[in-house]
């Protein structure tokens, strides 16, 4: 019985008809596929891209050289010199990320208490040469104010769950 | 012995113990803040809480004498719940400022808030704020940080013997500051660091240059003096961040003097990193062959008379050991490790050396110091008299010392002579009368005077005739200044028979007698300029000092943090330094430079490495073995009472605590101190 139950269903291509139906619905249905450098998809508020090293909006570096993000880094990734800057306060006078040591676990975010460093959503900072990929203190800034309402608002989405 | 019963567990404890030290003998944990060893009791941080049975309330158990029969609780829910409540009360007006503390990861509060305190706070209103104080160059302050335990306070008082700190004011608006504006003028000021149990008092050198867990320990050895500190040097990226003292009973207790702590940016300045040689009245840099070649030239050329060695203040024993075979192997009568023109005796040991030890200070009940500034040659020795003589059972004479140590005394004098007078020797006999344990320290500065071999002679005598010389006791100390001092003496870098002293050695050169002089890290051999002229003078050390530029060839080699070496501290305690960091440039070990220039000569050195050098040096010298031993010798005195001294006032004493050697001169922390407390204390002092 069951043989010919098999014999039928391969003779009138039963499943081809079933795969062929469910391709005809997804006609209808909107599409996922998007056309990436022009299209691009959405990322969680918590997604960590690239580093940025963020300022107060006096324009004042947050970062106090603490070195916890230093400290916590699995891939020891994070190097940083520190110094008494002029007027008396802790500053680093080096803040070196090297990023293809990094793992993108976001430890550096979470330990940092005055959330100096951070990982936006920038996803997109592909170099040609590795000396690109290590990154100073200067270009951090700089991503810091690239991205810096990117970050405000991540930061505060994510405020309560903190 | 009274028996006390701690969380059930019966324990014996001396009587007039405290119950923290009933808990910590039955092994429990006291969280504490104002509490230390070396200090006296306070209770005001009510950290230490701990239930009596019987007792209505918690008691500070640090204060609390111990009785018989006593049960002590330390782990009730009364105990915990009050220790949680004096953590809320401190952390109150304690900042939330870690993360930018040098304290931070280091700290008691730190850590005893994580074990013994609540995760959260109650309180909302505002802080209190407190205005840094001023206290010198060294220490930094951030006072809002302070929670009043009053270490430094009790420090400043007990130990270091200065009263410059207070707290004023009370109750929310107590305040730790310094009696007068301008800093504290201790020279062991540095302690108060590591004694403070939050961030309040921090060094300065060393703000945020490093986090506590990134740095790399090492044990070693301190010689900005001759006592021989413990210390603990803290590196991190190839550099020297910071020096603690390590905890040494016998020798420094837990202190360090400010010298030793913060003089290590000195190694960082100044360095000979690669061989020079004169050329056309101009140091020109050159490589170790040509300069070695240029150097047994000069040997070649010149009578061994014609030639002399001088080792210095940090010269390790290896070198002079070294030196002196090498020396031997050529010829050379003409060495001597006493660069400051000390005549101090070398054939018996106990003519140099600290006999009784650092250590039985603490028992002495009748000390008399001559020529010699204990203060500021040896501060941590000092420390320790003081120590004793606050017990109220010490006694203290002076012959010859400024008047400004740290406690009370009676002088004989200032002027060295009356040492030889008849009246004070009986002075001096009637003094040590009755005494248990009686010791004169005798200062190398003293010997450094024209007069010294007599004044040696002279107190050698009294001692023994003032019976401090008995079975199981030695009363009379030589208080070197130079960590090289002794360990040269040991190994025996002298004058061979024949041969000229440091003193000869100067009038010789005064006289153009000596036409090649090696000067071994010696700047501190004291000499007129103008008779070097004509001198071929190779300088062998680590810094570009005094006399590397007048020199013709320059060796470097490495300073103490960059080598293993041997050091020998006043008792004759064989002690190593560790390596550090790496040598700058070409530089290397000092007694590999004599090891290369025998190889071009004469050929007598067989060792090649460190190893081999120790072996040999402790086959001919076995005394040196006696590591961590003060050594106890025979005691000869040759009976002398006819010796008359010349009038002599000290000017011979220590005037600059900050800068005795290279090291200290091209350190900027030490010409901070300098500017920021000698030049200001002489103000002061010429105002009043």
């Amino acid at each position: 019985m069951k043989k010919i139950y098999l014999v039928l269903k391969s003779l009138f291509l039963i499943d081809i008809a079933k795969g062929l139906y469910l391709t005809f619905l997804r006609m209808f249905s909107p599409s996922v596929t998007i056309n990436y450098p022009y299209e691009k998809g959405k990322i969680s508020p918590r997604f960590r891209g690239e580093h940025a090293l963020r300022r107060y909006p006096n324009g004042e570096e947050r970062c106090i050289a603490c070195k916890l993000c230093e400290a916590i880094c699995p891939a020891l990734a994070i190097t940083i010199d520190a110094e008494e800057r002029e007027d008396g306060s802790r500053r680093t006078t080096k803040y070196d990320i090297d990023m293809t040591k990094c793992i993108y676990c976001g430890l550096c975010q979470e330990a940092c208490p005055v959330d100096a460093i951070v990982q936006g959503p920038n996803y997109e900072f592909a170099t040609e040469t590795h000396e690109e990929l290590i990154y100073n203190k200067q270009k951090l800034l700089d991503n810091g104010e690239r991205w810096e309402d990117a970050l405000h608002k991540n930061i505060n989405s994510d405020i309560e769950y903190r | 012995m009274i028996k006390v019963k701690v969380n059930n567990k019966v324990v014996e404890v001396p009587e007039g113990a405290t119950v923290m030290q009933a808990c910590e003998a039955a092994g429990e944990e006291i969280p504490r803040f104002c509490y230390h060893e070396k200090l006296s009791i306070a209770g005001n941080c009510r950290m230490c809480l701990v239930d009596i049975e019987k007792s209505p309330k918690p008691v500070a158990s640090c204060a609390m004498p111990a009785a018989n029969e006593m049960v002590i609780k330390t782990n009730t829910k009364k105990v915990e719940k009050a220790r949680k409540g004096v953590m809320e009360f401190l952390l109150i007006n304690h900042p939330l400022d870690c993360p930018i503390c040098d304290q931070g990861g280091e700290c008691d509060l730190q850590d005893q808030s994580l074990y013994f305190g609540k995760s959260t706070s109650r309180y909302q209103d505002s802080k209190r704020a407190v205005n840094e104080k001023n206290f010198g160059p060294l220490i930094k302050t951030v006072m809002t940080r302070c929670i009043h335990c009053t270490r430094c306070v009790r420090f400043m008082d007990e130990i270091a013997g200065t009263h410059e700190l207070g707290a004023i004011n009370r109750g929310e608006g107590m305040e730790i500051t310094s009696a007068i504006e301008g800093g504290i003028t201790s020279e062991l000021s540095g302690n108060i660091i590591d004694l403070c149990p939050v961030g309040a008092l921090t060094s300065k050198p060393y703000a945020f240059t490093a986090r506590s867990w990134e740095l790399n320990h090492f044990d070693s050895i301190d010689v900005s003096d001759a006592v021989g500190s413990n210390i603990r040097i803290d590196e991190f990226n190839g550099e020297i961040k910071r020096i603690l003292p390590r905890e040494n009973e016998e020798i420094n207790q837990e202190w360090l003097s400010d010298k030793a702590r913060f003089f290590y940016d000195g190694l960082k300045n100044q360095r000979l990193d690669k061989p020079f040689v004169k050329k056309n009245n101009k140091l020109v840099s050159s490589d170790w062959n040509k300069a070695l070649d240029t150097i047994i030239k000069k040997i070649n050329d010149n009578s061994p008379s014609e030639m002399a060695a001088i080792s210095g203040a940090l010269t390790d024993t290896e070198t002079m050991y070294t030196a002196k075979e090498f020396f031997k192997g050529i010829n050379v009568k003409n060495i001597d490790c006493r660069f400051n023109l000390s005549q101090v005796p070398f054939s018996n040991p106990n003519d140099w050396l600290f006999n009784s030890g650092i250590e039985n200070i603490d028992v002495i009940d009748k000390l008399l110091i001559i020529g010699c500034d204990p203060r500021r040659e040896a501060a941590v020795l000092n420390s320790r008299i003081r120590q004793r003589w606050l017990t109220g059972s010490l006694d203290i004479l002076t012959i010859s010392t400024p008047e400004d140590l740290t406690y009370k005394f009676n002088s004989l004098g200032n002027d060295i002579s009356i040492l030889s007078d008849l009246n004070t020797q009986i002075k001096i006999k009637s003094f040590f009368n009755n005494a248990n344990f009686p010791m004169i320290i005798l200062g190398d500065s003293i010997l450094s005077t024209l007069q010294g071999d007599k004044i040696h002679k002279i107190v050698k005598n009294i001692s023994k005739e003032a019976n401090l010389i008995r079975k199981n006791w030695n009363g009379f100390n030589v208080l070197n200044k130079y960590a090289s001092r002794v360990g040269g003496l040991s190994v025996g870098f002298v004058p061979s028979e024949g041969g000229l002293s440091s003193v000869e050695i100067k009038k010789a050169l005064k006289r153009k007698k000596i036409k090649v002089l090696f000067l071994i890290e010696a700047d501190d051999f004291l000499l007129n300029n103008n008779d070097l002229e004509d001198v071929f003078i190779v300088y062998i050390g680590h810094h570009g000092d005094r006399f590397a530029g007048n020199s013709d060839v320059i060796l470097p080699t490495s300073a103490f943090t960059e080598k293993k070496s041997l050091y020998l501290n006043i008792e004759g305690r064989a002690q190593f330094t560790k390596i550090v960091t790496s040598k700058p440039g070409v530089a290397v070990d000092s007694w590999k430079v004599f090891k290369a220039l025998d190889q071009k000569l004469s050929s007598v050195i067989k060792y090649n490495t460190h190893e081999g050098l120790l072996k040999q040096m402790f086959n001919d010298y076995p005394l040196l073995r006696s590591q961590n031993n003060a050594q106890k010798l025979k005691w000869e005195v040759e009976k002398n009472n006819k010796i008359k001294l010349a009038s002599e006032i000290n000017d011979f004493l220590v005037k600059n605590f900050y800068q005795t050697c290279c090291i200290s001169r091209s350190s900027e922390n030490m010409a901070n101190c300098v500017r920021e407390i000698l030049e200001i204390k002489k103000v002061n002092n010429g105002s009043t």
